[in-house]
């Protein structure tokens, strides 16, 4: 048995310890924001927080995570009542087709729990693991910005 | 008889003395106005990327997210903090208005336009043996960048050795300047080898053990540590799971990995980068060398025998079970037998990497916490970093499991410590 604790809620799991988090997340948690992009950690798609910090799921095992805090999109706010990083997404039309968004909202969100005001160029160092095939890096950049500024005041 | 032996104490203390005093009391070069770009022969620039190319320098001299060759990067010594300076060709705060003399003494002897002595961080004990051909290629090279203004930080040293005059001494031990003749007995392109190893390409500066000092430990090439890499020793590479061969070895300074060794990461990555804008003349001619220093092999100890002989107890099974399952999860995705890029990438296995097999875990920790990070466009190699989704202990355990059950290798003693005090200076 493997637990696992997600967004504040402890979870019992009858799974594989060598299972990568983004399956148990998606397939037996059903929180199915975090995608699965290339597998192999290089495109950013399935990135949630292991205690604070962004990881790749797809090559985080259960195993690794055994005691540990795991934070999803779900955990910022949901639809109704979105996070400030979500309305920002949603203001500046930050996603096209999407794909992409869960994991870039998680990476901007360790960022601005470590560095509430931080410049752009910090903002784009850190943003960099994670790929956008559609292209819409400039709207990302101006959401996460918004909300950083909104800190300043 | 005592008299005679105080004597010649006496006149070698004074000989040093006087020798020492020589290196302290550098004049000034005069200042120039910067010379035009076009006052350059077109053909001396390009040559001259190539001699700045062998030299690594962009590698140093440019800070992370910084201009090419302005400097401000910080390299951490044992005596403290340098930073590298600015040898892009602005007046105020590079090298524009140093005249060819000034570069050229800075080369060979390590002393700055101005006269002061420059850190031995600073590889002219190496640079020394460059032809004057390729140091004038190199300031044209240089000369001819655009100029940047930035100011690297204050070096943030020891107290003792912020007084640059010491450095005088220090020269006297290790700095034997200028070219070294050809060797007639051997061949043009071992000659070659010789002249880019221990001039530009300066690789003794890492893969050499340095003394109490900072001075390169004889023989040469047995092995160092930079930067909390270890950097292998060039004299033991028939010692390893499969021989090096040259071709081998030409083919990972180009392309920085080797089908049958694994691929170059930490402080060798850039290196690789630099060498993969060279002639193939050029890292053709650098294997051939590091293959003529080779000690001969000699049969490894295999699980069975180190075990009998081990010193470190074997890591428990619960240990190694654990490791086998974050590895499956985390690592096996790319490094099992079965992964597409084994199968099909043609990527070497564990077992025959110098970080898997070699007599310390450091790289092992270290690639496993920082990945091989994407640095340049068409980079042949890629790892993300774990160092956010790993403890020390689950690295710890996978070190524990590659090291027994993939490498048959001896475990190696106290990696979690070792992992938590890497993860520390990493910072």
């Amino acid at each position: 048995m493997s637990t696992l604790i997600v967004n504040g809620i402890r979870h019992t799991l009858d799974i594989d310890p060598t299972t990568p988090l983004l399956y148990a997340l998606r397939n037996q948690l059903e929180l199915n924001g975090a995608k699965f992009g290339c597998g192999m950690g290089q495109c950013g798609a399935c990135t949630v927080l292991l205690d604070g910090q962004p990881v790749f799921g797809c090559i985080t095992p259960v195993a690794a995570c055994e005691g540990r805090q795991v934070r999803t999109i779900e955990g910022l706010g949901s639809a109704d009542k979105p996070g400030k990083l979500q309305a920002s997404f949603i203001k500046h039309q930050a996603a096209q087709c999407g794909y992409c968004i869960a994991g870039m909202v998680m990476r901007a969100q360790s960022l601005l729990e470590q560095h509430p005001r931080p410049t752009e160029t910090q903002i784009r160092q850190h943003m960099e693991p994670n790929l956008c095939r559609c292209g819409t890096h400039m709207r990302i950049i101006a959401a996460i910005k918004e909300v950083a500024e909104g800190a300043k005041a | 008889m005592k008299t005679k032996y105080w004597i010649w104490i006496g006149g070698v203390l004074v000989a040093g003395a006087a020798a020492a005093a020589a290196w302290v009391i550098q004049p000034a070069i005069a200042p120039i106005q910067l010379p035009a770009p076009n006052s350059f022969d077109d053909a001396s620039v390009a040559r001259g990327a190539r001699v700045v190319a062998q030299g690594d320098c962009m590698v140093c001299h440019t800070a992370a997210g910084g201009a090419p060759y302005a400097g401000g990067l910080p390299l951490r010594t044992p005596f403290g903090t340098i930073y590298t300076t600015n040898i892009t060709p602005d007046t105020e705060t590079g090298i524009g208005n140093w005249p060819l003399a000034a570069f050229t003494r800075a080369l060979r002897h390590g002393v700055s336009r101005d006269g002061h002595l420059l850190y031995p961080a600073f590889p002219y004990i190496h640079y020394t043996r460059m032809s004057t051909a390729d140091i004038t290629d190199a300031y044209a090279y240089l000369m001819t960048r655009t100029p940047v203004v930035a100011r690297a930080p204050d070096n943030d040293l020891l107290l003792l050795l912020r007084f640059r005059p010491m450095l005088a001494g220090w020269n006297l031990l290790y700095l034997r300047p200028g070219p070294v003749a050809d060797n007639p007995a051997q061949s043009t392109e071992w000659n070659r080898g010789r002249y880019l190893v221990d001039g530009a390409g300066h690789c003794a500066s890492c893969h050499s053990t340095l003394d109490p000092i900072g001075g390169e430990r004889s023989p040469a090439f047995s092995g160092g540590n930079i930067d909390g890499w270890d950097a292998p020793a060039l004299t033991a590479l028939l010692q390893t799971p499969k021989p090096w061969n040259r071709e081998q070895l030409a083919h990972y300074l180009r392309h920085g990995w080797s089908p049958e060794h694994g691929a170059a990461a930490g402080p060798m990555g850039p290196v690789a980068h630099s060498l993969s804008q060279v002639p193939e003349a050029d890292t053709n001619a650098i294997a051939t060398y590091i293959m003529s220093l080779q000690t001969p092999a000699k049969a490894l100890p295999t699980t069975a025998a180190a075990a009998a002989t081990a010193t470190t107890p074997p890591a428990s099974s619960a240990t190694v079970t654990q490791g086998a399952a974050l590895f499956a999860g985390a690592c096996g995705g790319c490094h099992s037998a079965a992964a597409p890029m084994m199968a099909t990438g043609g990527r070497p296995s564990l077992a025959l990497s110098s970080a898997v097999t070699g007599d310390r875990p450091d790289n092992l920790i270290q690639v496993v916490l920082n990945g091989i990070p994407w640095s340049h466009p068409g980079q042949d190699t890629f790892m993300p970093p774990f160092a956010a989704s790993l403890t020390d202990a689950q690295i710890a355990s996978i070190a524990a499991y590659v090291r027994a059950d993939i490498g048959k290798r001896p475990a190696w003693p106290d990696v979690e410590q070792r992992t938590t005090k890497i993860r520390k200076e990493n910072q």
